[in-house]
Parts: structure tokens; C-alpha cells; sequence
């Protein structure tokens, strides 16, 4: 059993999904609860992989590897380092919630379940997969299943941002696709091998190609493939300007979709830039992502905040705040410091954890008043207490408050940019003021003042809904007391991956 | 081995059972009474023949009837395409109302022999033979694509499709003519000796090269030659278009492969080509790939009629399957084989979901499926965006799998090459949005309140179920496919 741990969490959900299938179509319970049920097992495993997980080993555990197509050397090759395991165990959290979160959906309920949970084995897939191929594949398996979801459980302009999240994605990960294709013929034997590819980073050429415009900017065979991957990988983040599918795509999302995406696939980017970017262009990171990506991420973090400041829609405003999230990431991952580095995958992580909550917070109060415009409430803490304390723990762990996760990871962030970049790093720190002013401004909108008439008699938060949002609260303060709790899983490898690179910056 | 003419038929049987097939339909239809039966045998006289090909697959190779046709595992690779692809279509037609209302005896008998002649030209080592089949094949597509009886759009199809075709061969012919002229020889070994030794003039040369390309172009569906094709595929009966689609394609494929290749190249070491002929056709070839595969997917885009949709479609795969083609190597060869079978898979599954539709609702436009997934036929309509999904190129599909071997030929090569790849990629994300469109449609679009329910006949969802099953199977393990290709990548030169 464990030496296929990996392999069972993946692909669990698949066999829920044959399982859904054949159930009857009219036993909408039935379905839910099936589907909860091939949740479980990926969730006990991370646990158990939590605690097996050896975390003064930097290299791969857990380790499977078959051949699957010899004649390209195509390998089933699966495994787990400091650089996934968070991101592996929060998808497994979050999609054992995130059924329960769906519990409201009414509609071709079985054909949701069923993609719901192919889009987890989508998911786990991309975080676990060795073999370039193998990772593509999941990538893309991911994009089926989310067009859909969106697609036709989603709201009024469901239609426009579902294409427009999958004709985004799809270009990204073509470009990737032909990254991966020029690594694999660049390498000698050819393989797909991530671990391979990793150590003959050397071999990639850093020379100037002849070609306009690589002998302008002085970039070798190794910076094309490296931007080539980079921008697949940005549009998933997504950073700015490719973010604009984000807004779109999660306002129209079901509340759990919202979850998923903002939880998990906006990591994929980042995660997808540390490793492979990292590991296997290291002179390229070092050249391209040196001041490009802390500018980039910092911008991000800025333009997002402004953008959250100025929305009317609650869930737009959560929205655009993932944007603003996801740009401390970028700004750690390009400090080349341990702090920063270890900074940007824990708050990969945190934010998966508060995101989601707040995801979860607007679906509440969507599914009582029906519309989630910011200056259409006021006074909810008097009618909705509970509901009101869940939310403000989400929206301080949020805007970074000391005591809460979101702090720690923006503090090592911030330590580690100050190392590199100051003039980054003060504008980088203004955006936590912004986010504070945004956030609390809702607060004050939605929650205190004078009573709303019309929403007097709103139910109070519901046990299911509670059941969804305890977990991921416990998180928060958690590791907002003892971050050590995720951070001892990601030092050993982070640091190894962050000596390849700083080196050379 | 060089065989004459007696001795040459016992490597022939797999056409000499189509032919009695044939011939024993032709026969039937004069006494059976319930002509459906009549499909019966002609799957089982396809599906001898494919037993046959299979037993001669692997086995000793040559020419047959004085150098007129060879014998090579490349030729009864493309006998196999063609046999699975019109027994399949065979099996369409069983279920078909428009094949219901012709005279399916011509129906079945015709279809047999536009299949034996795409045998034919897969298997032309000469360019006379050549000629001789791709016309054979021209002339029964003309006149299945006039089948349908008082249908003007069937009729104005017949005729765009003989005009075109008729100046489109003429063309070719007078250039095969010049290559006579300047080699001595129809043979294409012969042509080979010639072009290497360099005695031609190359202007002429070139010349000739444009005018058999217009013949080839005009097969294969290339731009500037695919005009006629959107018409023909909307005018002709659903599961002609799809044979049309798929087979003849794939037959045109083989010719040109086996001009270019055994014909105007030399194998180097290393799976390497490298052009005799002075004339630049692979780079010539490089352009109108991108050509077509970006006209044929543009055109795509707005087209209102799902059949149209797909021509245009068919158009943008002709384009990529070019791809394998300019690089001059075997493994864009291979990538070419095995995207043509698997095109063939999800291209069949995809008329299939046609024609049953249109059976149900009597049309073809875009808005007879609307909010199909809701009618009663959410399977029928999970499999039709499973087939345009893979025609879009997603994993974990078979055009993944067939556009990842084309990718990779031609990343391999580098260099003018990346451009080619990025076209092809920029095109990828283009055609997404239509077949999108259609996914869309089916499956976000709420249907009409008095929409006809979609019924699905046993027959029908039994081929389904397999195209649909082989989709899936050659996105996840294509290892034994892609053997199969490789191995078939063997030509008899000398």
C-alpha cells in the first residue's frame, strides 16, 4: 500500500468518477455522497504522507517509476519533494471540502461530480508528475474538466469565461509543450525525465542564438525555452498582463470551482516555475528572473490591490486579491534568498488555505442573498455573528495580521526581498497597507453599520457550510503561531534548490 | 523480386476479394430483397480483404505486374487504413436515412471500388498507375457525391467536385507528362535514377513539380485547392463525407509520400532525407502547410453547418499532417502514418455523431445541438466532444498523442523549423475555439422546449463505443500503434 501512496491519491478520484457514473442519475444523494466518499482516501494518505514525509531529505520520496512508452522513453514516474508536498496535501484538503462546498449544486448533478473529481486526479497528477510527459498530460487533463464546471454550472456569463480561461490556458501550455519538446531532443538520451533533465542543466546552451531577436537580448537556447515555459506558467499565476481570464472565470465559477481555482491551479504557475524553471535553466532564472520576475511580482501585487479596491463585487474583490496574493510569491521565488524562497511556497500555501476560505465566505452569503454586491449589505454582524467571525479570521489572515499564516509568509518574504531589492520591497510592503485598506473598507460595508432591512432574517452560517470553512480556519492560526508546522517540509529541498540558483545571480 | 503478371496475383488477393465483393453486390442487388443485407457483405468482403492485407503484411516485398505496383509494408499499411475506414463507414451507412433512401446496391458497390482505388494509389509505383487510380478514385467521388436523389446541394456538389477535379488532373498529368519528357521513364525508380544523375533542366523541373503538386494538392485538400471540399462535404451523404474525409486523404497522403520519398529523395543515414531534385519543394511545402492549416481553421471559425465546420476542419489536419512531410526525415514520416490513423478515428467518430443527429432532427447547422447533452443524449454527446477534443489536440487523447509526433519531427529538425511549430501552435489554440463552439452548444447552450429527443440505435452505439474507446486508447497508450507505424515505414526502392 504505501509504496504506491502517490499513485492511489491520483488516481482515487478517477475511480470515483467511474463510480459516479454509474450511478442512477436521479439519486442526486447517493451521487454526493459517493463522491465525498473517493475523497477520503487521498485525504488519509496525506495525512499519513505528512507524517512520513522525511524532511531532512531534499530529494524525491515516495518515488514510482515504470516505463509506460519505451520507444520515446516515457516514464509513469511519480514522487514528492519539499517543493510539492504542501501543495500535494492542500489539494487533497481542499477537494475533500470542496465536495461539501458543492453539496448546493441541483443541476446534472451527477455530470458535475463526475468532472469535479477528474479535475482532482488533474490536479494531484500535475504536483506528484517526474515524467515531462506524464505532467503535461495532467495539465491538460485539468482543462476539460474546468471548462465544463464553469461552463455550465457557472453564472450569467458563464459561456464567455469559460472559453476565455480555456483558450488562455491552451496557449500557455502549447508553448510549453514545445519547451518540453525542444529540453527533450536538446538532451542526450533523449528523455522526459524531470530528474534527468535537472542534471544535465549544464548542457543547455547559454550562447546567443543568431536569430533576431535572441542576439538583441543575448538570450541563448536556454532563455527561449525558459520564457517559453515562464509564460505558460504565468497565465496560469496569473501574472500581469496575462491575468485577465481571472476575473472572468472565477466571478461565473460555482463557490467550490472558485475554491479550486484560486486554491490550487493559480500555484500550478509557481509551482510549475520552481520546478522546472529553477532546477533545469538555472543560468537562465538567474538572468531572466533576476529583477524581471521581483519587478513583475511586486507589480502584481500593487496593480491587484488597486483593482480589489475598486470592485463592487465581493467575489471579484476576492479575486483580484488572489492576483495581489500570488505576487509575494513571485516577488520570494526571485529573491534567490532562503527566507524568500521558503516565503513564496509557504505563502503558495497559506493563500490556498485563506483564498479558499474566502471563496467559500462569499458562496455563504450568495446562496442567501443572492447577489454579491458590496454596498447591498451593512450591519450583517448583528444578524449573522458566527458567520461574521469566521470572516474576519479569513480576512486578517488575508490582509497579513500577525498571529495568522498570511503574516509569516509575507514577513519571510519581505525579509528576503530586502536582501536584494529595497525600493521592490517598500513598494512590495506598501501593498500590504492597500490590501489592509480594501479589506477592512468591506468590512465595514458589508458587516457593521446600520442593519439592512431587507436582509434582517438571513439564516445564520449552516453546519455543512461551517463543517467546510473550521478546517481551513484551524489552519490559519495555526501556522500563523507555529509555521514550522509546513515550513519544516519545504526547508530541506527549497534550500537545496536555492543554492543552484542564487549562485549564479 | 520482380514479378509478372501471374505470378504478381498471388500478392494481389487482398484486391482480388474486394473485387469479387464488388462484383458479388453488384450480383446481389439484382435478387435480394431487403437491401440492407447488402451492407452486410460488403463488411464482410472488406474485413476478408483487411485479412488478407494482414496475412502479406511483414512478409517479402516487390514490384507486381512489370513495376506497376509495389509491395512494401508502407502500401499495405495505407490497405489497412483504407479497408478499416470504409468498413467502418460501411457500418455508418447501416443506420444512415439518407443511404436508406438510395439504391444501395450502386451505393455499396461504388463505395468498395473508390475504397479499392484508394488501395490502388497508396500502391502505385508508376506514374501512369498513379494517375490511373487517383482517377478511378475521382470518378466514384463524383458520383456518390451526386447521390442523393432531387437534392440540389448534392448536385451542385457532383459538379464543383468534377470540375475541379477534372482541371486539377488534367494539370497533373501534363506535369507527369514533363517528368516523362525529361526522364524517359514512368517507373518511379527509374525517375529517381534520373533526377540523381541531375540531367534534368531545372526550370522545367520546377514546372513540373507545381503542376503534379495541383494534382496531389487538389487530393489532399491543400489551399489553394480546397475550394471545392467545404461544398462537397455539406452535399454529399454523411458517411460518403466522412470516408472522403478520412480515406481519401489518407490515400493522397500515400502517393505524395511515395513521390517525394522513394520518388524525388534519397535515404540518407540516420532516417534522413535528402531531396535529388533541385526544385526547393520541401520548403515550398513548408509554406503551404501554414497556409492551409491557418486558412482551414479561420474559414472554420464562423461556418454555421457542422459538416461545413468539419470540411474546414479536415482542411486545418491536412495542413498539420504536412508538417511530418517538409522535415525530410522518417520520423516525420512515422508522425504522418500515425496521425492518419488516428485521424481516421476521431474524424469517423465525429460524422458519426453527425449523422445521427441527422437522422433525429433532419439538419446539420450548429443549432440542431443545441443543448444535445440535455435531449437524452448526454453519452452521444460526451463522445462528440471527446472526438473534437482530440481533434483539437488535447492529452489525454489520440490527436495529443498524433500532434505531439508531428510536433516533435518537427522540433527535432529546429532552426526555420520553430517557426513552422509555432504557427501550428497559434493554430492548435484557434481551432479550440471552434470546436468549442460546437461542445458549447451541446452542453451549455439550454435546448429548445420542442427540440426532438436524439435516439441512439444499438448499431450505431456499438460503433460509437469503439471509436470513442480507440480515442481514448491511443491517447494512453499509443505504444503498440506507434510500433505499428514505425514498422510500416518501409519502402521497396530496389
Amino acid at each position: 500500500m504505501t509504496e504506491h501512496v502517490l499513485t492511489y491519491m491520483t488516481f482515487f478520484p478517477l475511480a470515483g468518477m467511474v463510480a459516479v457514473l454509474l450511478l442512477p442519475s436521479h439519486k442526486h444523494d447517493l451521487i454526493r455522497w459517493v463522491a465525498a466518499l473517493f475523497t477520503v482516501p487521498p485525504l488519509l494518505l496525506a495525512i499519513w504522507l505528512y507524517a512520513n514525509f522525511d524532511r531532512s531529505n531534499p530529494g524525491f520520496q515516495f518515488v514510482e517509476h515504470y516505463a509506460w512508452i519505451p520507444a520515446y522513453n516515457i516514464d509513469y514516474f511519480v514522487g514528492v519533494d519539499g517543493v510539492s508536498i504542501s501543495m500535494v496535501l492542500l489539494t487533497a484538503l481542499l477537494c475533500f471540502l470542496c465536495i461539501f462546498a458543492s453539496w448546493g449544486i441541483d443541476r446534472a448533478v451527477k455530470g458535475y461530480f463526475a468532472l469535479f473529481l477528474l479535475l482532482d486526479t488533474g490536479m494531484m497528477g500535475v504536483f506528484v508528475a517526474l515524467d515531462f510527459f506524464l505532467f503535461y498530460i495532467f495539465w491538460e487533463v485539468m482543462l476539460l474538466p474546468m471548462y465544463f464546471l464553469i461552463g455550465i454550472w457557472g453564472g450569467p456569463r458563464r459561456e464567455y469565461a469559460a472559453i476565455k480561461f480555456f483558450l488562455y490556458t491552451l496557449f500557455g501550455s502549447v508553448l510549453m509543450l514545445i519547451a518540453i519538446l525542444a529540453l527533450y531532443f536538446y538532451s542526450e538520451p533523449h528523455t522526459f525525465d524531470m530528474t534527468k533533465l535537472m542534471a544535465q542543466h549544464a548542457k543547455y546552451g547559454t550562447e546567443p542564438l543568431a536569430v533576431w531577436p535572441f542576439n538583441e537580448l543575448g538570450w541563448g537556447f536556454q532563455h527561449a525555452v525558459w520564457m517559453a515555459l515562464f509564460i505558460g506558467f504565468a497565465i496560469k499565476i496569473p501574472a500581469f498582463p496575462f491575468h485577465t481570464w481571472l476575473p472572468d472565470a472565477h466571478v461565473e465559477a460555482p463557490t467550490a470551482i472558485s475554491v479550486i481555482l484560486a486554491g490550487i491551479l493559480l500555484k500550478m504557475g509557481t509551482y510549475g516555475i520552481l520546478r522546472i524553471n529553477y532546477p533545469m535553466l538555472p543560468a537562465a532564472t538567474a538572468d531572466l528572473a533576476y529583477y524581471f520576475l521581483a519587478a513583475l511580482g511586486t507589480f502584481n501585487i500593487i496593480y491587484g490591490a488597486l483593482c480589489a479596491m475598486a470592485q463592487k463585487d465581493l467575489k471579484k474583490l476576492v479575486a483580484y486579491s488572489s492576483i495581489s496574493h500570488m505576487g509575494y510569491v513571485m516577488l520570494g521565488m526571485a529573491t534567490f534568498t532562503p527566507h524568500g524562497i521558503n516565503g513564496a511556497v509557504l505563502q503558495m500555501f497559506n493563500h490556498g488555505t485563506i483564498t479558499a476560505m474566502l471563496f467559500l465566505l462569499v458562496g455563504v452569503i450568495y446562496d442567501r442573498a443572492h447577489h454579491r454586491d458590496i454596498d447591498g449589505f451593512g450591519g450583517l454582524a448583528a444578524v449573522m455573528p458566527v458567520y461574521t467571525g469566521v470572516t474576519a479570521i479569513a480576512f486578517f489572515a488575508s490582509m497579513g495580521l500577525p498571529g495568522l499564516s498570511g503574516f509569516i509568509s509575507e514577513v519571510l518574504v519581505l525579509l528576503g526581498a530586502w536582501q536584494k531589492y529595497q525600493i521592490l520591497t517598500i513598494l512590495g510592503a506598501s501593498g500590504v497597507i492597500l490590501t489592509a485598506g480594501y479589506l477592512l473598507w468591506t468590512i465595514q460595508r458589508i458587516y457593521l453599520g446600520q442593519i439592512n432591512e431587507k436582509y434582517r432574517t438571513l439564516p445564520e452560517i449552516n453546519g455543512r457550510e461551517l463543517f467546510t470553512l473550521v478546517p481551513l480556519g484551524a489552519i490559519v492560526i495555526i501556522l500563523g503561531v507555529y509555521p514550522h508546522a509546513v515550513l519544516d517540509l519545504l526547508s530541506a529541498s527549497l534550500n537545496q534548490l536555492n543554492q543552484m540558483v542564487s549562485g549564479r545571480a | 523480386m520482380d514479378l509478372n503478371n501471374l505470378e504478381s496475383l498471388a500478392f494481389f488477393y487482398p484486391e482480388i476479394v474486394l473485387t469479387g465483393t464488388i462484383l458479388l453486390i453488384a450480383l446481389l442487388d439484382l435478387v435480394i430483397e431487403n437491401k440492407k443485407n447488402l451492407a452486410l457483405v460488403a463488411v464482410l468482403g472488406s474485413f476478408a480483404s483487411l485479412v488478407a492485407t494482414l496475412e502479406l503484411y511483414g512478409g517479402s516485398s516487390g514490384w507486381l505486374f512489370h513495376r506497376m505496383i509495389v509491395l512494401d509494408n508502407f502500401s499495405l499499411f495505407f490497405k489497412v487504413v483504407s479497408l478499416i475506414a470504409v468498413a467502418l463507414v460501411v457500418w455508418m451507412s447501416w443506420d444512415s436515412k439518407e443511404v436508406g433512401s438510395l439504391n444501395q446496391g450502386e451505393y455499396y458497390t461504388i463505395l468498395l471500388t473508390s475504397a479499392l482505388a484508394m488501395i490502388l494509389m497508396a500502391a502505385s509505383s508508376n506514374l501512369l498507375m498513379a494517375y490511373l487510380s487517383l482517377e478511378l478514385a475521382s470518378l466514384t467521388s463524383y458520383i456518390l457525391t451526386g447521390f442523393l436523389p432531387h437534392n440540389r446541394r448534392s448536385s451542385e456538389a457532383a459538379l464543383k467536385y468534377l470540375i475541379y477535379g477534372g482541371v486539377a488532373s488534367g494539370a497533373m498529368i501534363y506535369g507527369m507528362s514533363w517528368i516523362y519528357g525529361m526522364t524517359g521513364s514512368l517507373d518511379y525508380g527509374r525517375i529517381n535514377e534520373a533526377f540523381g544523375q541531375g540531367q534534368a533542366n531545372n526550370v522545367a523541373l520546377f514546372i513540373a513539380f507545381v503542376l503534379v503538386l495541383v494534382g496531389f494538392g487538389y487530393k489532399i485538400v491543400f489551399v489553394p485547392f480546397h475550394m471545392w471540399s467545404p461544398d462537397v462535404y455539406q452535399g454529399a451523404p454523411t458517411p460518403f463525407t466522412a470516408f472522403l474525409s478520412v480515406g481519401s486523404n489518407a490515400a493522397g497522403v500515400a502517393m505524395l509520400i511515395r513521390f517525394f520519398f522513394p520518388g524525388a529523395s534519397r535515404l540518407a543515414d540516420g532516417g534522413n532525407w535528402t531531396a535529388t531534385v533541385a526544385v526547393e519543394w520541401p520548403h515550398a511545402l513548408l509554406f503551404i502547410s501554414m497556409l492551409t492549416m491557418t486558412v482551414g481553421n479561420l474559414c472554420a471559425l464562423n461556418q454555421q453547418n457542422v459538416k461545413r465546420l468539419l470540411a474546414y476542419s479536415g482542411i486545418a489536419h491536412a495542413g498539420y499532417v504536412l508538417m511530418g512531410l517538409v522535415v525530410l526525415s522518417n520520423d516525420g514520416l512515422k508522425a504522418m502514418l500515425f496521425y492518419i490513423v488516428v485521424y481516421l478515428v476521431m474524424n469517423l467518430g465525429a460524422f458519426l455523431v453527425v449523422m445521427i443527429v441527422a437522422n433525429a432532427t433532419g439538419r446539420e447547422d450548429l443549432e440542431s445541438y443545441r443543448g444535445l447533452a440535455w435531449r437524452g443524449a448526454a453519452s452521444l454527446a460526451a463522445c462528440m466532444a471527446i472526438f473534437l477534443f482530440s481533434l483539437t489536440g488535447l492529452p489525454p487523447l489520440g490527436g495529443f498523442a498524433g500532434k505531439f509526433f508531428l510536433f516533435a519531427a518537427v522540433i527535432r529538425e529546429g532552426g526555420e523549423f520553430f517557426i513552422l511549430a509555432l504557427v501550428a501552435i497559434v493554430n492548435s489554440v484557434i481551432s479550440l475555439y471552434y470546436y468549442a463552439r460546437i461542445v458549447k452548444t451541446m452542453f451549455l447552450d439550454a435546448p429548445e422546449p420542442n427540440a426532438p429527443a436524439v435516439e441512439v440505435s444499438p448499431s450505431s452505439g456499438t460503433l460509437l463505443g469503439v471509436l470513442t474507446a480507440c480515442t481514448i486508447l491511443f491517447g494512453v497508450y499509443f505504444g503498440p500503434l506507434l510500433q505499428y507505424t514505425n514498422e510500416s515505414l518501409k519502402f521497396f526502392i530496389k
